[in-house]
């Protein structure tokens, strides 16, 4: 779960943090009493879940209070790569001396928290990394001990911190890895983390992701949550417990397993890339495939007028085909799809399975028998519908 | 020979009075493995298909002598279960549940680490070695004994791909799932490993899937240390990036764990990589 900037710096400020004295509004009288109280030179930050908002014109610098308000105006509202903007931060302006990149994320091949630094902060990381990554300062810290203090030491040096800044350093690094542990994050980034002209720090720029899986003891960040990037089918999925992306192509899938859902999208794909179809979405109906949960998945996969077929594959393990053919001929007749669909069942029962298929002889009903079979005939199904 | 379970385990089922430990525990007992009790805290003294519940592992592992253990119990409580396993000597812990927070998993693996066990998991179906012995959700009817090792990240598309061998006629030596989190506690690197020592496996089939680097690494590891043949799918080419793909492991993040770059590496280092998880039977004979 992405938090926005403001979340971010908020929550920052709990742990000892500093961050401006900003605050967040969603009307252009807001930003105008905002900026006044603040006085002077304020900087409008749009609150959206995208990369890029500074160059798509969601963050302005006003140097007055009327300037405040009609940047407010125009970013408040605005479309950044299909989100709209709902909410900005008003920040006092900051007196940048140098830009400095501070983060903590969980390095996953090392199974470990990592703290990545630069003193060459601001911009964008990854280009960081790829042009300059001796330019970055790397410390893996033990789960188990957490982060020590020769380590805050070793960094700062290591960076180039400059000696009059490392008791203030040390403070903020600690804080922000206190934040990262107490909130879960996967990743807690400052960038940039500002020297000042008057020789302070400041987080000027946060972003804060929260393991989902960590939600359950997060319940106040839980609260906060944004879902405004997400969409309506996605939501409705993630409600009934089914994982579903929407994607662009064609072939709706419904598949049994995260691993054989990216594979079927992957056939559909490899066999039909040539004449541009391919998969509608990734979803994993979960162990079960009871009829109830056939039927939702059913629906939220047809709420996408792109979808031209829909592909059921099933590997039955402990599930058996001809219980979840009984789930999907249920879950038809209660659809009633005007799209074709190609079902191939495999593992368990499997023959029966396809037998309750065949015999319920719905015209828009095709039985496949290998998953290659399947992902050819949904194709064909797509192209003949064209 | 086979590779981390065989006929000789002794294994202990953590939450074997749960819905799903109970149903896989019976399961397993039926395929023939030697489970010889479980650990449900406040449950010790009741039985459970003739096998005894403890409350505890330590007083399970000094009863039953187990040296394998199946954590099946819920997200919240897996971390705590895993580190109990491990703190009571077990050799091998292998953890089916999904959703683990990854501070957690961290915590964990430098924990087991520590103690001296292997952890497999968590967000595996578990290990298998046909004719033998199963450890976690492996359909039996998936496999038979035979010479091909599997090392997966996945659930059903190992089940396909071990089926599909299966009516090419090619059994498995032993078939290892090692979970599609992010965090670990077995990579494919140390199960490719065991499957070059084991005289058992002559061949294996590795099935990744984008994310993370783990098989960038295991093809480093095919390129230089490996004598035996490697087969090897990986899922979600077709995948966007920064998307995460039902697995938390499995999102392509700032250009990393894609799965064309894996391809790649895997097909350099001479593993034969196939498009469609069908051929990979064909891949191997």
């Amino acid at each position: 779960m992405k938090l926005h900037e403001y979340q971010s710096k908020f929550l920052f400020r709990d742990f000892g943090i500093p961050i401006p004295e900003g605050k967040v509004a969603t009307t252009a009288d807001e930003v105008q009493q905002i900026a006044a109280e603040l006085g002077g030179v304020v900087v409008i930050k749009a609150q959206a879940h995208v990369g890029g908002r500074g160059k798509a014109g969601g963050v302005k610098v006003a140097k007055n209070v009327e300037e405040a308000r009609a940047y407010a105006e125009q970013i408040l509202g605005m479309d950044i790569k299909g989100l709209r903007v709902d909410k900005v931060l008003v920040d006092p302006g900051a007196d940048i001396e140098r830009e400095i990149y501070l983060a903590i994320t969980n390095d996953r091949g090392a199974g470990r928290p990592l703290i990545m630094t630069s003193m060459d902060g601001g911009m964008d990381i990854e280009e960081l990394n790829r042009e300059r990554p001796d330019a970055i300062t790397r410390e893996h810290i033990d789960p188990i001990l957490g982060l020590q203090g020769f380590q805050v030491t070793y960094i700062a040096s290591a960076m180039g911190m400059p000696r009059a800044l490392w008791r203030q350093f040390g403070s903020i690094l600690r804080g922000l890895y206190r934040c990262y542990v107490e909130s879960d994050a996967e990743l807690a980034e400052i960038n940039p983390l500002v020297i000042t002209g008057g020789g302070d720090l400041l987080a000027v720029d946060g972003k804060v992701i929260i393991d989902d899986n960590a939600l359950f003891r997060q319940p106040e960040l839980t609260a906060e949550r944004d879902a405004s990037d997400e969409l309506e089918s996605e939501r409705q999925a993630r409600e009934a417990g089914i994982t579903y992306i929407k994607l662009d192509g064609q072939i709706g899938c419904m598949v049994n397993g995260a691993g054989l859902a990216m594979t079927t999208m992957d056939m559909t794909k490899l066999y039909g890339d040539a004449n541009g179809i391919g998969p509608a979405n990734f979803l994993d109906i979960g162990g079960g495939a009871t009829p109830e949960q056939v039927a939702t998945a059913l629906r939220i996969i047809l709420s996408d007028s792109n979808v031209k077929c829909v592909l059921f594959n099933i590997f039955g393990g402990i599930t058996r085909c001809d219980e979840v053919a009984n789930g999907i001929l249920t879950a038809y007749n209660e659809v009633k799809p005007d799209v074709p669909m190609v079902i191939r069942l495999q593992g368990t029962n499997a023959p029966a399975g396809n037998r309750i298929i065949s015999e319920a002889q719905i015209p828009n009903i095709m039985s496949a028998q290998t998953l290659t079979d399947a992902a050819k005939m949904a194709v064909a199904a797509v192209k003949e519908g064209a | 020979m086979s590779i981390l379970i065989d006929r000789s385990s002794k294994v202990l089922v953590q939450g074997i009075t749960g819905r799903q430990g109970g149903f896989h525990a019976k399961l397993m007992m039926e395929y023939g493995t030697d489970v010889v009790g479980g650990v449900t805290p406040g449950k010790g003294g009741e039985w459970f298909e003739g096998k005894p519940v403890f409350d505890t592992m330590r007083k399970a592992v000094e009863t039953t002598n187990a040296d394998v253990s199946l954590v099946t119990v819920p997200a919240r409580f897996a971390a705590d279960a895993m580190m109990e396993a491990a703190d009571a000597g077990l050799r091998l812990v292998i953890c089916l549940t999904e959703h683990i927070p990854v501070s957690d998993m961290m915590r964990v693996v430098s924990y087991c680490a520590q103690k001296g066990t292997r952890l497999i998991g968590p967000n595996c179906p578990g290990v298998m070695t046909p004719g033998q012995a199963k450890v976690g959700i492996i359909p039996a009817m998936v496999a038979v004994p035979g010479n091909v090792g599997v090392v997966s990240k996945s659930g059903t598309l190992t089940y396909e791909v071990g089926f599909a061998m299966k009516n090419a006629g090619i059994g498995n030596s032993t078939i290892v799932g090692i979970g599609g989190d992010p965090v670990i506690g077995t990579t494919f690197v140390e199960v490719l490993e065991m499957f070059e020592n084991d005289p058992e496996t002559e061949k294996v089939a590795l099935l990744g899937e984008i994310g993370g680097s783990a098989e960038i690494v295991a093809a480093e590891y095919i390129k230089n240390a490996m004598t035996k043949p490697v087969a090897a799918f990986i899922a979600g080419r077709s995948a966007p990036p920064g998307k995460r793909m039902g697995h938390a492991g499995a999102i392509v993040d700032g250009g990393e764990g894609s799965a064309e770059e894996k391809i790649q590496a895997l097909e350099a280092a001479g593993a034969r990589v196939a498009a469609n998880p069908e051929e990979i039977p064909g891949l191997l004979s």
